[in-house]
């Protein structure tokens, strides 16, 4: 169904240039400068007057759709957040990076990776954009999902920790950092691709452009409107700081490290 | 009872190692059977390999030419078919892992655990967020199949030699789509031990100072036996190429030896070896933070302490 409307799309559009949307996962997170503390009751970390900022893999995101945009690939590049009120502001910074518009999925819920995949499945449906890209992970939950269960729910092809992406004639080729190296794959659109920390270095925010984002449209939808289910799939039932390593010795010289580690069978 | 149903992972016609840990996990759940899904386009010589590690019931096969290469777009249908009957699945907290699990979980509708580190209950599991600087406890659904991608530093590989599991072809029905395709996977050529699973590994950070400059490190690996990493600031400067990268952005090891060469010691590189058996750090700078973690800290220059250690050898 969304193959025959991306065709439709295309055929509309006369083949002469690809008019293509983009839409880019911008999440706030706590800032990866930040030095997190655990509540010392084990109900959560501590994010009270912390400063808060766009996930560095989203930020890559935005970024790619920007290069993408500016390459003549993509014509409009959408940012979307999902949360409270207070996103605005956060939403601006995306529109001052170079996005043409933004989306904000209002809630006051804290959203898990799957209700985040239904929320972007329902705003794809509505925004039909060739490439959603979203940041591999988030550094505050790590869970690194959204992305695929995005492309699973929308029946599309993935291309995950995203290190290069050409696109032309109607795919995407990506170059992925995986274990083993690079992997190379090729996604038709519309398709899915998450970012890894290599892809691009994004661009600083000038100040005429914060000025010039302000008459850009943020369109606000109210996440019980969308039909998603909100229940948290997982229960979160305690934090608690990681164990520590204790400091060991200092050793005087090559010499005695070696025999330091001869003595624990280790060399 | 549990009943797990692990995904094994393999390249080149071998199982990794990782799956072998994804066992240990599944163990620890204390479950009535642990089968292992082997999905390739020639799946039975590794299916012979999993066959062999302890603790798992039986070994499934599903052989299709289309499964010649980790698709997860692919692979996930397949698994969401096979996953009936079962209360889990595991895959390993790798690059393969992490691509196909949330496919997987989003076909069955339900939610995902990432980076098991330690089980509590059948349904109850302990994750790391925020780089390792949190541990949360989670509690999946019972209702629901559990997802799960399983962290390998946090588990031993299950031992393998003494198992004789039964090894059964499984045939899944299902439409694949052909909408993503592999091209090419660039591997770097090495003889070395894998940075993953080897049990001593030698890392340079930014003091080692240039490409060439890591000559010095690499001698030093081959000496003693060790897999090569780096910390992202080293992989950022171009010293080395980012599969070598050791942290939160890059790959979380656990050798019996890690031993960190010019590497300040930044959280994100740390989170990548705080499960190591023992650290060494060798750095010119004695207030360097990673001798905060390291159980043996040598201050001095690099290049003259390293011929120093060969010597000592």
């Amino acid at each position: 169904m969304h193959m025959g409307n991306w065709q439709e799309h295309r055929r509309y559009t006369n083949f002469k240039e690809l008019q293509m949307k983009i839409m880019v996962g911008y999440k706030r997170v706590v800032d990866y400068n930040v030095r997190i503390q655990v509540k010392p009751d084990g109900s959560g970390v501590v994010t009270d007057g912390v400063k808060l900022s766009a996930n560095p893999f989203d930020d890559i995101a935005l970024e790619e759709a920007l290069r993408l945009r500016e390459k003549g690939v993509a014509d409009e590049v959408i940012v979307v957040a999902i949360g409270p009120a207070d996103l605005t502001a956060h939403l601006r910074n995306g529109l001052a990076m170079g996005a043409n518009r933004a989306i904000h999925v209002v809630t006051t819920d804290a959203v898990q990776p799957l209700t985040a995949a239904r929320v972007f499945l329902k705003l794809v449906e509505k925004e039909q954009p060739g490439l959603v890209i979203l940041g591999k992970q988030a550094i505050d939950d790590d869970a690194n999902q959204t992305g695929q269960m995005l492309a699973a729910l929308w029946d599309r092809p993935q291309a995950t920790f995203a290190g290069k992406v050409e696109i032309a004639d109607g795919k995407a080729t990506v170059t992925r950092e995986v274990d083993a190296g690079l992997e190379v794959i090729e996604a038709e659109l519309p398709a899915v691709i998450t970012t890894d920390l290599r892809l691009n270095e994004p661009r600083f925010i000038k100040l005429p452009d914060i000025m010039k984002a302000k008459a850009k449209p943020i369109d606000t939808i109210e996440f019980a409107s969308l039909g998603v289910e909100a229940h948290d799939h997982l229960k979160t039932t305690h934090y608690a700081p990681p164990a520590k390593r204790s400091k060991g010795v200092m050793v005087k010289d090559a010499a005695e490290l070696v025999a330091a580690l001869k003595q624990k069978g280790l060399l | 009872m549990s009943k797990i149903l692990i995904i094994a992972e393999h390249l080149g016609g071998k199982l990794n190692s990782a799956t072998a840990r994804a066992v240990s996990a599944a163990i620890a759940v204390k479950p009535e059977t642990i089968d292992v899904l082997v999905l390739s386009d020639a799946p039975d010589a590794i299916a012979a390999e999993a066959a062999r590690i302890e603790g798992v019931s039986k070994v499934l096969t599903v052989g299709r030419a289309e499964n010649a290469h980790p698709l997860a777009a692919v692979l996930a249908p397949q698994i969401a078919k096979a996953a009936a009957g079962y209360s889990h699945v595991f895959a390993p907290s790798t690059t393969f892992g992490k691509d196909l699990a949330p496919r997987v979980a989003a076909l069955l509708g339900v939610a995902q655990v990432s980076d098991v580190m330690n089980v509590e209950a059948s349904h109850t599991f302990k994750r790391p967020i925020y780089a390792g600087n949190a541990i949360i406890t989670v509690e999946a659904n019972p209702a629901h199949t559990v997802v799960a991608t399983i962290r390998t530093a946090s588990w031993p590989a299950a031992a393998t030699g003494a198992g004789s599991a039964p090894i059964e072809p499984l045939s899944i029905e299902a439409t694949l789509p052909n909408h993503t395709r592999f091209v090419e996977l660039q591997q770097g050529s090495s003889d070395r031990p894998d940075l993953q699973s080897a049990s001593k590994v030698v890392s340079g950070g930014r003091g080692v100072g240039s490409k060439e400059n890591f000559d010095i490190i690499y001698t030093f690996a081959d000496k003693i036996g060790a897999a090569v990493g780096a910390s992202r600031a080293a992989v950022d400067a171009g010293y080395c190429p980012n599969e070598m990268q050791v942290g939160q952005t890059g790959k979380i090891i656990a050798p019996e030896l890690y031993m960190a060469i010019g590497i300040s010691g930044a959280i994100q590189h740390l989170t990548g070896i705080k499960d190591a058996g023992t650290i060494v750090a060798i750095n010119k700078d004695g207030e360097a933070p990673i001798f905060e973690v390291a159980d043996f800290g040598l201050v001095g220059d690099l290049f003259k302490l390293i011929p120093e250690l060969e010597q000592a050898l």
